[in-house]
């Protein structure tokens, strides 16, 4: 189901619109698709280089002594201060730390954290899969939700469905993700009036069971945080599909669908809606910068054990090279899934990097 | 004025109208500038016969029209007295009652003050943010569409490496390692939000500039800045207050978060603050559902309304956009 099934149409010289889609088949050539892979590889490993050194300057523009948050305002003889600048080796001329700070990155070492004493990149990676098991889980049902509900509303525009799925959308849009995690609590986990907690109020687990009976736990503990990011995301990708879809409804490709007697829903699965993904797909990669944000929200306010909670907890201090570090963690990682799609998108559309 | 009669026509200077053709030609009599204004009011007289038509447009714009209208009276409808905390008027956490409609936080201020209060503050960080970060994408676009070359190229993969970042995230940083102040935040959204309006502005801009009466411009002696100031902002103004909008909505959204994160001023009532004392006052764990709810509300209520505007303005400027077909 790629951009090629689509049949070609009797179109005019200068149509350049996308329902010209794979009207001319070139020959793949794989030395050119190797070239633009090469460019947006590079482009990714200067985009990361210059997160590193951002993360770097950045947090040293914060004014008073890292030290004094180290201590937490406790009173400290002068050698235990020394003792301190030795450790996390602020002692060095910027320019020392600097260096120091993209050697031991490029290995892996992303410094000591000030509140827990140990390296950061073991409390990120402690912290990584959960956040992988709530984004991912999440990530692949607000995108599933919003393609479908997003082709349903474009397919039949302006009736009473749209309406509803796009205002709905819209405002679930326009909704702080942490007040509706919130609100979830209140009446899900704690219980308004008649109504009993269903929910655990936060966490990831309760402890103690085993096998089966833990994932069942685990996933108790993940349906509210899940269905708060899944409300607040999908809405995006609704529109985007939803407007992707509607600039394909004009192609003249569907009509001839239609003209040879092709049910209404086999034109919509077979022909519009393959076109309409590859713009929603950019964009889908392009709105992971959201996501991350969600996250950050979304396991503060559920307390789930996982990079955003982690990094909530480093910004009260503040804990300046977990800060950091997980800053460095949160834009590869927008960066990184950014270049996939790019690297992805010539496969799926064979009009783009030729 | 030319409203009323010009009723489902798109263009002015078909000969159908006579009231704006005769209204121009006095114009012309009266010079250059005169005629100017006369277009521009014509426009603007079209462009709101076409807004009407979007209801949700409508809608959003009477739901911040009465926003605007709160938060300017606020001074005088509840004073900034409502935000002390040492003479408050009720006790501590009380729910909805006739006395406080809306209950009382745990100071014992009146709750429904404080969002009225709050409105103030969110508003203004919305939109001082939102002009800021336009403004920046708007220089930055049309400067990097105007000068090609070593120029562009530079700024355009600065551009880029901004529109990758995780937005909230860099706002997060800026917020924390600079001083807790409104200033702040309003700097902290601004600064990170501008790469969509840079990238949609230099578009329009190398469109604009590819026309032959720039050429003519250029030919007459027009320099650099006479083109970018008095030919291509113009025609890349109706797309940046369409931007505008729909950044005011992510920005008044971006403050709620950093206020609940506790980056902000903690001074000031804003309701993203409110829902961070909510927070604090253990509101979530006693189940007191209304200390939450009229915050988040108006939050939710305003950033709609403002998307809802933004929307209704970019169809009403590019149909083929499809966004509320």
């Amino acid at each position: 189901m790629t951009a090629e099934a689509t049949p070609s149409t009797v179109a005019g010289p200068d149509d350049t619109g996308p329902a010209g889609a794979g009207r001319t088949p070139r020959p793949r050539s794989t030395a050119a698709y190797l070239r633009y892979a090469a460019g947006k590889l590079a482009g990714a490993v200067v985009s990361l280089l210059a997160v590193l050194v951002t993360s770097f300057f950045l947090f040293r523009l914060i004014p008073g002594d890292p030290v004094k948050f180290m201590t937490g305002g406790r009173p400290v003889s002068a050698e235990q201060i020394a003792a301190y600048r030795r450790e996390f080796g602020l002692d060095l001329p910027l320019w020392r730390q600097f260096t120091d700070y993209c050697g031991k990155a490029l290995t892996g070492d992303l410094g000591t954290s000030y509140q827990f004493h140990v390296p950061v990149i073991d409390k990120i990676s402690e912290a990584l899969p959960n956040t992988l098991l709530l984004t991912g889980t999440a990530f692949v049902l607000y995108t599933a939700l919003g393609i479908v509900l997003g082709t349903r509303a474009a397919w039949r525009h302006g009736g009473l469905g749209d309406r509803f799925h796009t205002g709905l959308a819209l405002t679930l849009y326009s909704i702080p993700s942490f007040w509706l995690g919130l609100l979830l609590i209140i009446v899900l986990s704690v219980g308004v009036g008649p109504v009993p907690g269903l929910f655990p109020t936060g966490g990831m687990e309760s402890g103690g069971e085993t096998g089966f009976a833990h994932v069942v736990d685990v996933v108790h503990h993940m349906v509210l945080p899940v269905v708060t990011l899944v409300a607040v995301e999908y809405g995006q990708t609704l529109l985007v599909t939803r407007s992707a879809l509607l600039d394909e409804m004009g192609g003249d490709y569907l009509t001839t669908a239609r003209a040879k007697g092709l049910r209404d829903d086999l034109v919509r699965r077979r022909h519009a809606v393959p076109n309409a993904l590859l713009p929603t797909v950019t964009l889908i990669f392009v709105n992971l910068g959201r996501t991350v944000a969600g996250v950050i929200l979304v396991e503060t306010v559920f307390s789930w054990p996982g990079l955003g909670g982690l990094f909530y907890q480093a910004l009260s201090v503040p804990d300046l090279p977990l800060v950091q570090g997980l800053f460095f963690v949160f834009a590869a990682a927008v960066i990184v899934m950014n270049t996939l799609a790019d690297l992805l998108y010539p496969l799926l559309d064979p009009r783009v990097g030729r | 004025m030319t409203t009323a009669n010009t009723p489902k026509t798109t263009k002015t200077s078909e000969p159908g109208t006579p009231p704006a053709a005769a209204g121009a030609r006095d114009a012309a009599a009266r010079g250059p500038r005169a005629l100017a204004w006369q277009r521009r009011r014509a426009s603007a007289a079209r462009f709101w016969a076409e807004y009407r038509r979007h209801r949700a447009g409508v809608v959003g714009l009477a739901a911040l029209v009465l926003f605007a209208l709160v938060a300017l009276t606020a001074p005088w409808t509840v004073g900034s007295d409502v935000a002390s905390v040492t003479d408050a008027p009720g006790r501590p956490l009380q729910g909805p009652s006739g006395q406080f409609p809306l209950g009382t936080d745990q100071f014992g201020r009146d709750l429904l003050g404080l969002v009225i209060w709050g409105s103030r503050v969110s508003l203004l960080v919305g939109l001082l943010a939102a002009v800021l970060s336009v403004a920046i994408g708007a220089v930055i676009g049309i400067t990097a569409g105007h000068f090609r070359g070593w120029y562009a190229t530079v700024i355009m993969r600065v551009t880029d490496w901004f529109l990758v970042m995780p937005t909230l995230v860099l706002a997060i940083a800026l917020a924390t390692v600079l001083s807790r102040s409104l200033g702040t935040v309003i700097l902290a959204i601004g600064v990170t939000t501008w790469p969509t309006t840079a990238r949609l502005v230099r578009a329009q801009t190398l469109a604009v500039e590819s026309r032959p009466y720039i050429e003519r411009a250029k030919a007459l002696g027009g320099g650099h800045w006479h083109i970018m100031s008095r030919h291509v902002l113009p025609n890349v103004m109706p797309l940046i207050l369409a931007q505008t909008t729909l950044i005011i909505s992510s920005a008044i959204l971006s403050e709620a978060t950093l206020a609940f994160l506790g980056l902000g001023d903690p001074t000031i009532v804003s309701w993203g603050g409110l829902l961070q004392d909510a927070r604090e006052a253990g509101a979530v764990s006693s189940g007191d559902w209304w200390y939450l709810v009229p915050p988040g509300i108006a939050i939710a209520v305003v950033a709609l309304a403002f998307t809802l505007c933004g929307r209704a303005v970019e169809a009403v400027l590019n149909p083929r956009l499809g966004v509320a077909r």
